[in-house]
């Protein structure tokens, strides 16, 4: 279980208050208005915003303070997600080991890593070379050779056209379902939560709420809700 | 967002760059403290070191003004005319700025001397020649150096105005002067005081020009006064004094320079089209515009060639001591860029934490080489002979003299570097050295590749320190060009600083070169 216990986030003057369970093992949208700190929320689980007040828990373990690499999340952020002057392959070793020097079994691990996602023979090429799609296939191969429990990701879609974007988030529903990692992903579209994840977090007026199933949340809109999806 | 910048902290060690930027104060302030401790009590300036000081100023200010007046038509042709070997042209603006001193001299003694073209055909004529020693020659250097970097300033200025603008201003049919009134006056108001402002200060910190073409009584800089000082008179006291109006004087200029040249980017943006434009398509403009841009070219570009003119004939014959000259300021510009590249790095990685440490170049602006070279010729003479460590006191100072220009173009690439990935970096685990090796090296090798090769390059045509301090035996390439120069040699010397310029630019292409591959 993720506990988030008495959270309070600080950015200057805005603050975002948490105080729920998450299952570790879902697959959890965070869907609220720009502004209302969901990128916020994600930062601090990923380890980048101390919280002002209140703690994180993992299954038991307080990891408020847990280095960023040492969290059990791996994260896709919303750009620079590749390092364009190294090639495909080597930015999905840097999953494994960041000093790039990979066991033969490592490299195979980051080959399979790349069939995976559809990569096939692309390994040698700098992302530069690929197409939008591709990118994010790159940065999800990396994310699948963290093998972390959790994957956290801040709206890393956003840029691709609508059916590419559709086609990400299938493939990063397969690829949950694959490895059993949990998902918690933010966005500002309702139809992506109503696509792959069963609960949604309400991010707005400075509370994130506790987790509710994503039919139920969206056919019945709170009133914050309501107002930003303009029912 | 806010806490970015505190987030990245862990991957930055801050105590290195904090190390190495005291380590430049030290090496500035601490010879300063030196040369306080022996200069004596105040008011010891005698008559001759005055006339030093009237001569530095009235030089410097004629130099600048000169240069930035020069530069407004030659700016404004460059910014409207297209022709073959424009963009060549401005490539080439820009070497003055990595061509050894003594190489230049050489080039205007070729030109502007009593056997020089321009003496001669005036003597065809019936006139006298132009005195190139003295006032004249100084200027005229000076002028040679800083027209360059007057007309790249101004030409950044004039396209910095967005082509919208002129073109509206056609729309609204101005005339030249309306043209002039609303958009090239302002604009200049705000480029020519920086402009000027810089080149004061360069001028007022020459030693090299004013060593070759100056000296004597009435043409004597504040710095060579004191290499005169300590060369002929070993008079460290009067050195130190003169020493400690230098840095005065220098420092004032510098932050006039870094006050003028604020907020030189005043125009609102507009989308910048292939600049084309309306105005200035009269005959009288375009005879204008071509005599001006022919004119430039002609002053710059006519001493060099009469460099490698003479130079490449004698080339084959220069003296084996000219080879080992050569060779030995290989070595000292290898070391210098070595140790800008360490100091920059180190310092560009804590300024992402700490961007106060920046100014540790400002004081490096501020800075005269031979302030330092006292300081460290005191420092070093009780224990050791100050000509053993010439060439490694040159190395030093020199990759300090770079560090302000290194500064400048590293730290927004490592901030960059750190603001786009560092959150990545981190979720991955990386280590420091990781960071380093992996990452930010890569990212800023075109502009590190850029600041190493100017510190190579300015360390090789060096003739500041190494005057100070190198004996008889051991002589760096410029100074070898100065004695053969002093012993009349003028074939070898022109030999001898083609050998400099080519070494010059190829040590700064190398890096360049290694900065921009695969980049």
């Amino acid at each position: 279980m993720l506990e988030l216990k008495d959270l309070e986030l600080r950015v200057g003057t805005f603050a975002l208050r948490a105080s729920c369970d998450v299952d570790p093992a879902s697959r959890i949208a965070v869907i609220g208005p720009s502004g209302a700190g969901k990128s916020t929320l994600l930062m601090a689980l990923a380890g980048f915003l101390k919280p002002f007040v209140g703690n994180m828990i993992w299954q038991g373990v307080d990891i408020t303070k847990t280095d960023p690499s040492a969290r059990p999340f791996s994260v896709l952020f919303q750009d620079n997600n590749l390092f364009p002057h190294m090639s495909v392959a080597q930015n999905v070793g840097l999953g494994l080991r960041p000093s790039l020097r990979l066991s033969s079994e490592e490299a195979a691990k980051v080959d399979d890593a790349l069939t995976a996602v559809g990569l096939t023979g692309v390994g040698g090429r700098k992302p530069a070379e690929l197409s939008g799609g591709q990118q994010s296939r790159a940065a999800l191969a990396r994310v699948l050779v963290q093998s972390k429990p959790m994957i956290l990701l801040d709206e890393p879609f956003a840029a691709l056209g609508p059916a590419l974007k559709i086609e990400m988030l299938d493939l990063v529903s397969d690829l949950c379902a694959e490895t059993g990692a949990g998902l918690l992903m933010v966005s500002h579209d309702p139809e992506d939560a109503k696509r792959i994840c069963d609960s949604t977090i309400l991010v707005a007026d400075g509370i994130a709420h506790a987790p509710t199933a994503t039919d139920d949340l969206l056919s019945d809109p709170p009133e914050a809700l309501r107002a930003y999806l303009g029912k | 967002m806010a806490y970015r910048a505190q987030q990245i902290n862990p991957l930055i060690n801050p105590w290195v760059g904090l190390g190495a930027a005291a380590m430049v104060a030290a090496l500035i302030l601490g010879t300063l403290g030196v040369v306080a401790i022996y200069a004596p009590e105040a008011g010891r300036l005698g008559a001759s070191d005055w006339a030093a000081v009237r001569f530095t100023v009235s030089q410097a200010l004629l130099s600048a003004a000169l240069s930035v007046l020069f530069a407004i038509p030659v700016a404004k042709a460059l910014s409207r005319r297209r022709f073959f070997g424009r963009s060549l042209l401005i490539t080439l603006l820009g070497a003055p700025f990595l061509l050894p001193v003594i190489v230049a001299v050489m080039g205007l003694l070729a030109v502007f001397g009593r056997s020089g073209w321009v003496s001669q055909l005036l003597d065809l004529f019936g006139f006298p020649a132009i005195p190139i020693y003295g006032f004249h020659g100084v200027v005229i250097a000076h002028v040679f150096f800083n027209l360059p970097l007057a007309t790249r300033i101004i030409l950044q200025g004039w396209s910095s105005i967005p082509a919208e603008r002129f073109r509206l201003s056609a729309q609204l049919v101005f005339s030249a002067r309306d043209v002039a009134k609303h958009l090239e006056f302002p604009m200049l108001k705000r480029a020519v005081p920086g402009a000027f402002a810089i080149i004061f200060a360069i001028c007022l910190s020459s030693f090299a020009v004013a060593l070759t073409l100056g000296g004597g009584p009435r043409a004597t800089t504040v710095e060579l006064a004191i290499y005169q000082a300590f060369r002929f008179d070993f008079d460290l006291g009067k050195a130190a004094m003169l020493a400690s109006v230098q840095l005065v004087m220098a420092g004032a200029a510098a932050l006039f320079a870094l006050w003028a040249s604020k907020g030189q980017a005043g125009f609102g943006k507009g989308l910048d089209r292939a600049a084309q434009r309306w105005d200035g398509q009269s005959r009288a403009a375009r005879i204008g515009d071509f005599a001006a841009i022919l004119c430039a070219s002609l002053f710059l570009l006519v001493p060099l060639s009469a460099v490698a003119t003479r130079g490449i004939a004698a080339l084959p014959d220069l003296p084996s001591s000219v080879w080992i000259s050569g060779w030995l300021s290989l070595k000292v510009a290898m070391m210098s860029a070595v140790l800008a590249f360490v100091l920059s790095v180190s310092i560009a990685l804590t300024a992402v934490r700490f961007a106060w440490v920046e100014s540790v170049g400002l004081l490096a602006i501020a800075a005269s080489p031979l302030v330092i070279g006292t300081g460290l010729f005191i420092v070093i003479f009780p224990f050791a002979s100050p000509q053993d460590w010439a060439m490694v006191v040159t190395a030093c100072v020199n990759a300090v003299m770079a560090l302000p220009f290194a500064l400048r173009i590293l730290i927004p690439a490592v901030q960059d570097v750190f603001e786009s990935y560092g959150k990545l970096a981190q979720s991955l685990g990386f280590s420091r050295l990781v960071m380093l090796g992996l990452v930010v090296l890569p990212r800023v090798r075109a502009p590190l590749g850029f600041a190493v090769g100017l510190a190579a390059a300015l360390s090789m045509g060096d003739l500041g320190v190494v005057a100070l301090f190198a004996g008889t035996q051991e002589a760096t390439l410029p100074l070898q060009i100065y004695r053969l120069m002093g012993a009349y040699r003028m074939d070898d010397a022109a030999g001898a600083a083609l050998l400099l310029a080519l070494l010059s630019f190829g040590v700064f292409w190398i890096c360049d070169m290694w900065g921009r591959r695969n980049a």
